[in-house]
């Protein structure tokens, strides 16, 4: 062997293999991939909840059979050729005809070959009515009583633009006497009448204690009578101002509908509205989609209590199992010696995760509706359970919800604090036992700190997935309705006993409960969008909070 | 005079080597060659017969060595011989190392160290230590300072400015972050840093401050002036070092010891170990020839 030329081990050629330009197009496909799949999501929702309350012209269509439609056309379909087995079918499109009254269908499928004549009539009027859907047609007088106040068109929207203001404001008025001051009323008779059960409970039938309470709930009776009769004169005031006004139009098919002055909600003509007014309408929409309470079976109205409960559950959720989360994986990470123990507690806990969420929610209902909230009835709540057969805390509420979702998020929080206790280096531990300080003061001191963003982070993803959950929800206290707010302004302010609704719950109800399905599809967009940005707020709030965080404690290497 | 070292466990029948260090590494105790003129210093620190076992392995053979108060002492040997191990000892922090298992004792000032009625956070309060990567907190230049005494609960800001200031002049570093001393101690250089962490081990005053290989990780000028400040607190401070570093040991310490597999080779005033060793093995290892 000489070593006069160095031998050629190696080849000189550096392969593809060597660069990898393979490898950065699968990563960089995979990533666009993902990423076109979310944004594509993201704005299907976000074009499509958004539209939902935009006011579409409303066209009007005489067909061939003599019919005449008036509405918003929603969709439209290709013809398809017949053949192969398949059975042709023309170029149709989906009207919006709003003709739920007249014969029980909003929306109607017409064949675009059969319209002998289209037109935009201007006076053609959207009316959302209080009760029953909405409609279409073109307003003909404005009634007060036996009075006519305004006939034709353009008079009647011009006396309803006038009048209609002050009668929904009474309406309102009227409504608000009836569900806060009476529902106050109703609590100061029942808390009464509970007393008396209690006093019984407590001291025994015909005891004093009883009679005394027996008195004072007359006493309640009495004064809520007194109040009863005054509030009957101020809302049958209001009513009476509001009767009689009804505003008629006529509709496509040339039937008369009247609607008490009222009851229209609101009532536009796309026809004639250009962007001012068009914007104006969308607003509005919005707004009482954002702040007032759901109509028609969820199906039309806002959804405020909605929002208020995925808010408010949200938070508890994430001020319950924050606390929990970072003290269990600080005892496993800082206090447990490393062992087979810890280790069957870790993969127990990384297994929790895998747990389906409904078995969560069947647990909350057993352990904490019937086991611990029944406790707490027997013990503090007996009257209830007694005179009204009605449990407190032992049914679904927003507490409950707030720890079964604390339960099932409990195994993101722990994973994450741990992965941000380990990173946090074992230097400034060390450094600060050198110091002379204590396990729990370099804890408190030097690593807590430390891990705040990551476990931040755990948290944000905690409250991803907490507030995106139905199924644990529906068994632990959401409900369909749920007009009496968790936080409000009556004493105690928070009620952590009572039922909730919650949007993803409404998407859920509306979207698959609901009567008329087409109809309740655009109201599910927008629900969902509305969901996606709540939940895209609440962890903008957090990621601003670990960006300050990770400011003050930020590892800078040298 | 020569510390007494019992012979334990030598393979049997055959005599040792005459070189230590080839009978240390065939598994023949060997006696420690301890100087005249170390016994003659005051000690703040006596460790005693000190044995530590990582699990079965053996890390330290009964090490005896007094360290001179207020001077400063070397650890030298080369990488694996224990000196790290045994200076972590001192503030028990192979504590949290679990299967550590040690007999033999340390008396800081007289207190036994490994006593079991001795509280480990009364112990560390008493030293100080600065580690080999600077390893400020994620907090305040002026509360990394202060760090100890907040953990005691001081909270009077005067007692807390004045060591504040008092610690970093120490340090040699007060001119250049007095006015910035509320600012985040992990934009300082990694000089400042460590210097930062010298100032914030001298904060409370220790009897005796531990260095592990402080400027290992720094770059020579920052190194030089860690080593300018290790001169300034002889005197001041009993120090104890260790150092990979020969150079540094011969410049900055008063004594030197050389550990070699977890023995103490030979221990003496510095400038004997690199000029007239008694034993050729620690030549050979302070001229280069050897590690």
């Amino acid at each position: 062997m000489s070593f006069d030329r160095p031998r050629r081990l190696r080849s000189a050629h550096a392969g593809l293999t060597a660069h990898g330009e393979p490898w950065v197009w699968l990563t960089a496909g995979s990533l666009a991939t993902a990423i076109a799949m979310i944004v594509g999501l993201l704005s299907l929702i976000a074009a499509r909840g958004a539209a939902t309350f935009w006011p579409v012209p409303l066209e009007q269509f005489e067909l061939a059979d003599g019919r005449r439609l008036l509405g918003e056309v929603t969709g439209r379909e290709a013809a398809v050729p017949g053949g192969e087995g398949r059975e042709a079918r023309p170029e149709r499109m989906l009207l919006r005809t709003a003709g739920f009254a007249e014969n029980g269908s909003n929306f109607e499928w017409i064949d675009v070959a059969a319209v002998r004549a289209t037109s935009r009539p201007e006076w053609a009027t959207v009316f959302e009515r209080l009760e029953g859907s909405r409609m279409h047609g073109i307003p003909l007088r404005l009634m007060h009583g036996e009075e006519t106040v305004a006939e034709g068109p353009a008079a009647v929207w011009k006396a309803y633009e006038k009048d209609h203001p002050a009668a929904r404001r009474r309406w309102r008025q009227a409504l608000r006497i009836d569900r806060e001051d009476r529902g106050e009323l109703q609590r100061r008779l029942r808390a009464a009448r509970l007393a008396v059960v209690q006093a019984r409970l407590d001291a025994g039938a015909g005891s004093d204690a009883e009679r005394r309470a027996a008195e004072a709930e007359a006493q309640v009776q009495e004064a809520v009578a007194e109040e009863t009769r005054r509030l009957d004169e101020r809302t049958a005031g209001l009513r009476e101002e509001n009767a009689g006004w009804a505003v008629e139009f006529e509709t496509a098919s040339g039937s008369v509908t009247s609607v008490p002055l009222d009851g229209v909600v609101r009532a536009w003509q796309p026809n004639r509205l250009g962007l001012a007014g068009r914007l104006g309408v969308y607003a509005s929409r919005w707004g009482e989609f954002l702040a007032d309470d759901p109509r028609e079976a969820n199906s039309a109205g806002g959804v405020f209590p909605a929002i208020w409960g995925t808010v408010t559950m949200t938070l508890i959720m994430a001020l319950l199992v924050a606390p929990f989360g970072v003290l269990a994986a600080l005892y496993l990470r800082e206090y447990a010696t490393s062992g087979p123990v810890v280790a069957a507690v870790r993969i127990a806990i990384n297994n929790l995760a895998g747990v389906p969420s409904i078995v969560y929610g069947a647990f909350g209902l057993g352990f904490f509706c019937y086991g611990l909230g029944a406790g707490i009835d027997e013990l503090f709540f007996k009257a209830s359970l007694v005179a009204d057969r009605q449990p407190v805390f032992g049914t679904g509420g927003l507490l409950w919800a707030s720890l079964t979702l604390a339960l099932l998020t409990l195994p993101v929080v722990i994973v994450a604090t741990e992965e941000a206790l380990a990173a946090v280096p074992n230097s400034m531990r060390e450094g600060s036992y050198a110091c002379g300080a204590g396990k729990w003061q370099t804890i408190r001191r030097i690593v807590l700190p430390r891990a705040l963003p990551g476990i931040m982070t755990g948290l944000i993803l905690a409250m991803a997935r907490g507030a995106g959950e139905v199924a644990p929800l529906m068994l632990v206290g959401v409900k369909k309705l749920a007009l009496d707010l968790p936080v409000d302004g009556t004493f105690p302010f928070v009620h952590p006993e009572r039922e909730f609704m919650h949007l993803a719950y409404l998407i859920y109800d509306v979207g698959f409960q609901s009567a008329d399905s087409q109809a309740a599809q655009p109201l599910v967009f927008t629900i969902t969008f509305l969901l996606v940005a709540i939940i895209a707020l609440l962890n903008l709030a957090a990621v601003w909070l670990r960006a300050r965080l990770r400011r003050r404690y930020a590892a800078q290497t040298f | 005079m020569q510390a007494a070292t019992k012979p334990e466990a030598q393979p049997a029948g055959e005599p040792p080597p005459a070189d230590r260090l080839v009978a240390v590494a065939g598994g023949f105790e060997v006696e420690s060659e301890v100087h005249e003129s170390v016994q003659a210093e005051r000690p703040v620190l006596e460790i005693d017969r000190f044995n530590l076992w990582y699990g079965s392995k053996q890390a330290l053979h009964r090490i005896t060595m007094p360290i001179p108060n207020a001077k400063v002492t070397a650890l030298v040997g080369p990488s694996g011989c224990g000196k790290s191990t045994l200076l972590r000892s001192v503030n028990r922090l192979n504590d949290l190392v679990r299967n550590v298992r040690i007999t033999g004792d340390m008396r800081l000032n007289g207190d036994s160290i490994y006593d079991p009625r001795m509280d480990v956070i009364e112990l560390r309060k008493r030293m100080g230590m600065v580690f080999q990567k600077p390893n400020p907190f994620p907090m305040s230049i002026y509360e990394n300072v202060v760090y100890a005494l907040r953990i005691d609960g001081e909270s009077n800001r005067g007692v807390l400015d004045e060591v504040c200031e008092i610690s970093l002049r120490g340090a040699a570093l007060w001119d250049e972050v007095k006015d910035r001393l509320q600012d985040s101690a992990l934009g300082l250089s990694g000089g400042q840093q460590q210097r930062l962490c010298i100032a914030r081990a001298i904060a409370a005053e220790p009897e005796v401050l531990l260095l592990d290989e402080p400027c290992s990780a720094l770059d020579p000028i920052a190194t030089g002036k860690i080593e300018d400040l290790i001169q300034e607190l002889r005197g001041r401070y009993s120090v104890l070092m260790v150092t990979h570093n020969m150079q540094q040991a011969s410049r900055t310490s008063d004594y030197t010891a050389f550990m070699y597999l977890g023995r103490l080779i030979e221990y003496g005033a510095t400038p004997d170990i690199f000029t007239k060793p008694v034993l050729r093995e620690t030549e050979a290892y302070v001229t280069g020839r050897f590690g």
